[in-house]
């Protein structure tokens, strides 16, 4: 018997209707390991703040920062899913796999931006729910929309993206932004190229096949080693800035101080490596080390806070 | 012209758990509207001028 149109089409076609992502799939499009540091971060900067905020408040307002996270993150993987696919670390992203189609993606990130940033300026104030908005511009416009694709700089000016965190969550404390809160965001500003610039060493091919203009694919791997090694030392002094501000104090001071130095160390060692392997295998160290650097330094001024430890006299 | 595909079982089971989840969201959302009102009126009501 002849099949009729409709019924060949269905057996040919691998068409659905759309929408058969699994909830683990819309989960991972909010990037949970990224939203982990940003909700770290963003309570490191509440408790930092000056004056108080309401308990549920302030779990409010952590709630809407992650949420605003995973909105960039969601939207992030809508507009990059063409290069995601070719990247071995992006591939089985929910876009790219197929299992969430680009506009759900689209809906869903747009959807929460709009909400956690309504929540934000509705529960707590309009000055941390407008660094919000600004937050999830800078990375799905200024970021992922031109710089990523234009500029082997992309990772410096859009590391600012994940320094706002705990300035938002700072001004949904304080109402305001002190110099405290932008002390917290240049640490993280500063840490944010050398921890890229790591990974891109040792996933120099991955860019290089996807287009992404990443400094070793642009201007080479040993000028990649030696930003590295400069940012590192650039940390040092970011890294005093809490301490300048009145915002961390003496334990701080100490474990920081070792931290960093240590910091510079392996950044020294990526710098001074030659063979391919030997760098790849440095360049896997420090990456690894910077998330731990970062989570302790964050850490030291959140127990210094939580324990009333005396703070340093503000310089500034 | 593209005919879609009828559901299979899977997309069947993945919606059912992808409403559980909507549905529990919408819950968190009204006891988080619910509670943070309460939280940020605090005495006002009962402190107000009649």
């Amino acid at each position: 018997m002849a099949q009729r149109p409709a019924e060949l089409a269905t057996e040919t076609l691998p068409t659905t209707l759309g929408g058969q992502g699994d909830v683990a799939d819309f989960v991972a499009l909010l990037k949970p390991r990224v939203m982990s540091l940003v909700v770290f971060s963003a309570v490191v900067g509440l408790v930092a703040a000056p004056g108080s905020i309401h308990p549920w408040l302030g779990f409010v307002a952590i709630l809407c920062i992650a949420l605003g996270a995973g909105a960039s993150g969601a939207l992030n993987m809508w507009y990059d899913a063409d290069i995601d696919a070719l990247m071995k670390r992006t591939a089985s992203r929910p876009v790219p796999r197929g299992a969430v189609s680009p506009q759900e993606a689209l809906g869903f990130g747009l959807t929460l931006a709009i909400a956690s940033v309504l929540m934000l300026g509705l529960f707590v104030n309009v000055l941390a729910a407008a660094l919000l908005a600004f937050t999830i511009f800078f990375y799905v416009v200024i970021y992922t929309m031109w710089l990523k694709r234009w500029t082997p700089q992309n990772i410096v000016i859009g590391g600012a993206a994940g320094a706002f965190p705990p300035m938002v969550a700072w001004a949904a404390a304080a109402n305001s932004i002190d110099l405290g809160a932008i002390a917290l965001f240049l640490l993280i500003f500063f840490w944010t190229p050398p921890h890229f610039w790591a990974l891109a060493l040792f996933r120099e091919g991955d860019y290089e096949k996807a287009g992404v203009p990443m400094l070793p694919n642009v201007a080479g791997r040993p000028e990649t080693k030696k930003q590295i090694l400069l940012y590192s030392i650039a940390l040092l002094p970011a890294a005093s800035l809490p301490l300048l501000t009145g915002t961390a104090g003496n334990l701080y001071a100490i474990a920081g101080s070792l931290l960093t130095l240590n910091f510079i160390r392996l950044a020294m060692a990526v710098f001074k490596a030659s063979a391919r392997e030997n760098e790849d295998k440095a360049s896997k160290k420090l990456f690894g080390y910077s998330i731990i650097w970062l989570f302790a330094m964050l850490l030291l001024v959140l127990v210094e806070h939580l324990l009333a430890l005396p703070l340093w006299t503000a310089v500034f | 012209m593209q005919v879609p595909q009828p559901f299979s079982p899977d997309d069947l089971a993945r919606r059912r758990r992808r409403s559980i989840a909507m549905a529990a969201v919408l819950i968190i959302m009204v006891a988080l509207f619910f509670i943070t009102t309460l939280v940020r009126l605090g005495g006002n009501v009962a402190e107000r001028v009649l």
